[in-house]
């Protein structure tokens, strides 16, 4: 008994030693943070996490293929300023939400086009992306935000359904659907052996280059819904809104033991991640934190997680 | 005189004891000849010398100092070099930057190009091989990079020198080469470890040989003519293999295969080739005669500039591997590590890599399906691993090779496509393969071979095809052709000697 209680820890934490790490970090904050274990607070801290989590989603297929976008960022702010013109010019929602997504699936699907197509660093592709992306939203909004007229819109990111903010379903909805389509879909599957290895994959008759728009495509469709979302919650569509927002997704994945050069990744420890990043943040928020040290939290909490995690690598290669 | 001495030395990993109880005097100036099945724990005892990993107990003395390596540096430093299997060069980089890597001749850290080039030939030299030292490494052939391994442990001055199957992808004059360079280390007093599963090349090169079988020594020869192949195969797999290839004539059918006149990259004429149900052709030839690239252009792996092809008597357009695995047409390449194995991912994925796609519907996979297929053929093929979900970077490079195998085995298979399918593989899997491949040919399954084992070629074929330059250069039936006959139309026309020495 004593054996199989051991091998179970031992299971628990070679699989998932950031979940083990969270829930310690969760109880702790909640003994000795005032408020924080709280339902309003805890309703606050998903909301603020929910643009993350449901573009590191999609974020860890582009990853877990052995690729990277920076571009997402821009496709939130554009499809949100986008809906915001939209909804006023057309006075229609349901066209609004539309094109706003699918402007984001277009952007998605011209950087996987030219990635997959052209063996592009992606790097690069979505970096040029992310500035073409930026300034067209700079043109459509002249720069300011743009207030939206119709408040049936605002519904979306702001009410509620059970009691929860919509948004949080809403993530909570793309991580099982992500979740599935990582784990039980060929798809997901030829995600992962593309990033393992891409030549290997090709020669197993994966289509690779199909594989990799898919991805990217996907990627833009939920970063242009989620703009739609944000665009919901702030009742405008926000030109500079989501700075550095790309490299957040990015770091929640990767605190969450997504590879960097691709192969592996969970939907459970990009979820760990995303919810490490935000419970930081809330707590620090909650002990009146300045934001500028708030910045030197977060990147010292990366750092820690990489390094703690090539030292659990190493660990289990010598034993 | 030195003397490496290993004392007792264990070492277990998870669910496996890998070594136990090793204990061996290895003495300079002699060459110590190492054999044992894939996972007879050869590899682990290699990586312990060169500090990979650390034994768990026991100790490795040299000259009676007890050395301890905490990483490979360690090890290069204190006189140990290994030259793997699998080759570790920066293929981005020159020929010359990796020969010097880590060394680079510098002033104050500004590369002295003209030295770095001028230290690389030197070191080159004495392999007499047209190798350009301004080259990257990616553009090199297998053959030449690992030239470039075995100069740069040369160049290490080790004390001890351990090759781990140096020869797998050698040519015939390249192994000589290789061969008189050991002699000349062994004259310099130096101590040789020689891993190899070509058993007849130990004698032509090993003093003492040493058997492995399931972590254990199960065999020592001091003075390697006191025993002999027979012996030796028998110890390694623990009973006696007689005819390794199993030979056995069956029906064929009509032609299953038919390609005419293929013209592509890689190739110099256009090719003309039959493979009729059944039957098993052996195609040979040295390396860069064309045969990857041939097979390649079969499976589509790579375009096709004309050239009809036609499966069961239907045309069909050469298009992607996808479009050839449909057709029943599949390739096993290789080179397992960049072509074939999905490293950090598992053996079940592995397997199942192409053939989920039969056991979906519409896209979501069918895990009880995939779970029974890899249960199947780890059984049916006898590949070694603790469980299915083991990553497949962890097992040896022969089960690796098996669970390829496996990928491929589990399609609805009309032509099978292999690449080298017994590189570097010990006998036992060896034969092990060969029935499998004499298995499918029964189903009616049609095999082209690629091999640069002359015996291996003449053993399991019906019918040898012989490539040189690009093109098809000989015919033989089975049993109508010596290794001379054969050799001699693998060597290129025209510049067959290169002037060396």
């Amino acid at each position: 008994m004593k054996i199989s209680l051991n091998r179970l820890s031992k299971h628990l934490w070679e699989d998932s030693g950031m979940l083990v790490v969270f829930v310690i970090l969760f109880i702790g904050l909640s003994l000795f943070v005032p408020y924080f274990f709280s339902w309003v607070n805890m309703l606050g801290l998903m909301l603020s996490v929910s643009m993350v989590g449901m573009v590191a989603c999609t974020m860890l297929f582009c990853l877990a293929s052995g690729d990277f976008d920076l571009s997402v960022e821009a496709i939130v702010a554009f499809s949100g300023v986008l809906v915001a013109v939209l909804i006023n010019q057309t006075k229609s929602i349901p066209l609004g939400i539309f094109l706003g997504v699918f402007s984001g699936a277009l952007v998605g699907l011209i950087n996987g086009t030219i990635i997959a197509k052209f063996k592009i660093n992606a790097l690069i592709v979505t970096l040029a992306m992310m500035q073409i992306v930026k300034g067209l939203t700079f043109i459509i909004s002249n720069g300011s935000a743009v207030g939206i007229y119709e408040s049936k819109f605002f519904l979306l990111g702001t009410g509620r359904t059970l009691d929860m903010p919509n948004p949080i379903w809403i993530t909570a909805l793309l991580f099982v659907i992500f979740g599935f389509l990582l784990n039980k879909t060929i798809y997901g599957r030829n995600t992962l052996a593309i990033g393992g290895n891409k030549e290997a994959s090709r020669l197993s008759g994966i289509n690779v280059d199909r594989i990799k728009i898919i991805i990217f495509t996907v990627q833009g469709l939920v970063s242009g819904f989620a703009g739609v979302v944000l665009a919901s919650r702030m009742t405008s569509g926000q030109p500079n809104t989501s700075q550095g927002f790309s490299l957040d997704v990015i770091s929640a994945c990767v605190l969450g033991g997504v590879s960097l050069s691709g192969g592996a990744g969970t939907i459970t420890g990009t979820l760990v991640g995303v919810l490490i990043m935000g419970t930081v943040q809330n707590a620090m928020n909650l002990m009146n934190i300045s934001s500028f040290y708030q910045y030197v939290v977060r990147g010292l909490i990366l750092l820690v997680a990489v390094l703690f995690d090539q030292f659990k690598q190493n660990q289990l290669k010598r034993s | 005189m030195g003397i490496l001495t290993i004392k007792n030395v264990e070492k277990n990993f998870p669910g496996v004891k890998a070594l136990s109880g090793i204990s061996l005097n290895l003495e300079s100036g002699k060459v110590h000849a190492l054999i044992g099945e894939n996972g007879a724990g050869k590899s682990t005892f290699l990586k312990i010398l060169s500090g990979v990993y650390e034994p768990d107990t026991g100790v490795v003395e040299l000259d009676g100092t007890v050395l301890h390596f905490k990483n490979p540096q360690e090890a290069i430093e204190k006189g140990i070099s290994v030259i793997y299997q699998e080759l570790f060069l920066v293929n981005e980089l020159s020929v010359a930057e990796n020969l010097l890597l880590g060394r680079l001749p510098n002033t104050f850290g500004f590369v002295n190009g003209a030295l770095v080039r001028q230290e690389a030939e030197k070191l080159l030299t004495m392999f007499c091989e047209d190798i350009d030292p301004q080259a990257s490494v990616g553009s090199l052939s297998i053959s030449h990079r690992q030239i470039l391994e075995i100069a740069k442990a040369l160049s290490r001055n080790a004390r001890v020198i351990a090759f781990d199957e140096p020869t797998s992808s050698l040519s015939e004059r390249e192994i000589n080469k290789l061969f008189e360079i050991i002699r000349d280390l062994k004259a310099q007093g130096k101590i040789i470890i020689y891993v190899s599963h070509r058993i007849q090349e130990i004698f032509q090169i090993c003093d003492t040989v040493t058997v492995f079988r399931d972590g254990q020594i199960v065999e020592h020869f001091n003075d390697i003519k006191k025993t002999d192949m027979d012996t030796l195969v028998t110890r390694m797999v623990g009973r006696p293999i007689r005819d390794i290839y199993n030979y056995e004539t069956r029906p064929q059918g009509e032609n299953i295969l038919s390609i005419h006149g293929l013209i592509g990259p890689g190739l110099s004429e256009p090719v003309n080739l039959d493979i009729r149900s059944g039957e098993i052709v052996g195609l040979f030839g040295l390396i860069g005669a064309g045969r990857t690239e041939l097979l390649k252009l079969i499976y589509g792996a790579e375009t096709v500039t004309s050239g009809t092809m036609k499966i069961n008597d239907v045309q069909y357009p050469q298009a992607s591997p996808g479009n050839s695995i449909r057709r029943g047409i599949v390739f096993c390449p290789e080179d397992r590590k960049k072509e074939g194995i999905i490293a950090i991912r598992s053996v079940k994925e592995n397997i199942n890599l192409s053939v989920r796609r039969s056991f979906s519907r519409w896209g979501i996979i069918n895990e009880a399906k995939e779970t029974a297929n890899a249960e199947r053929f780890i059984t049916a093929l006898g590949i070694k691993t603790p469980t299915p979900n083991v990553k497949i970077e962890n097992l040896s490079g022969g089960n690796q090779q098996k669970a390829i195998i496996a990928r491929w085995i589990s399609e609805d298979v009309k032509v099978l496509l292999f690449d080298e399918p017994t590189r570097g593989i010990d006998v036992g899997a060896k034969s092990e393969i060969y029935r499998i491949i004499l298995n499918l040919a029964k189903k009616g399954i049609g095999v082209l071979l690629v091999s640069s084992d002359l015996p291996e070629v003449i053993g399991i074929s019906d019918r040898i095809l012989v490539m040189s330059q690009g093109r098809i250069s000989a015919e033989y039936p089975r049993g109508k052709a010596t290794e001379e006959e054969i050799m001699k139309a693998a060597l290129p026309v025209e510049k067959n000697v290169v002037a060396c020495n």
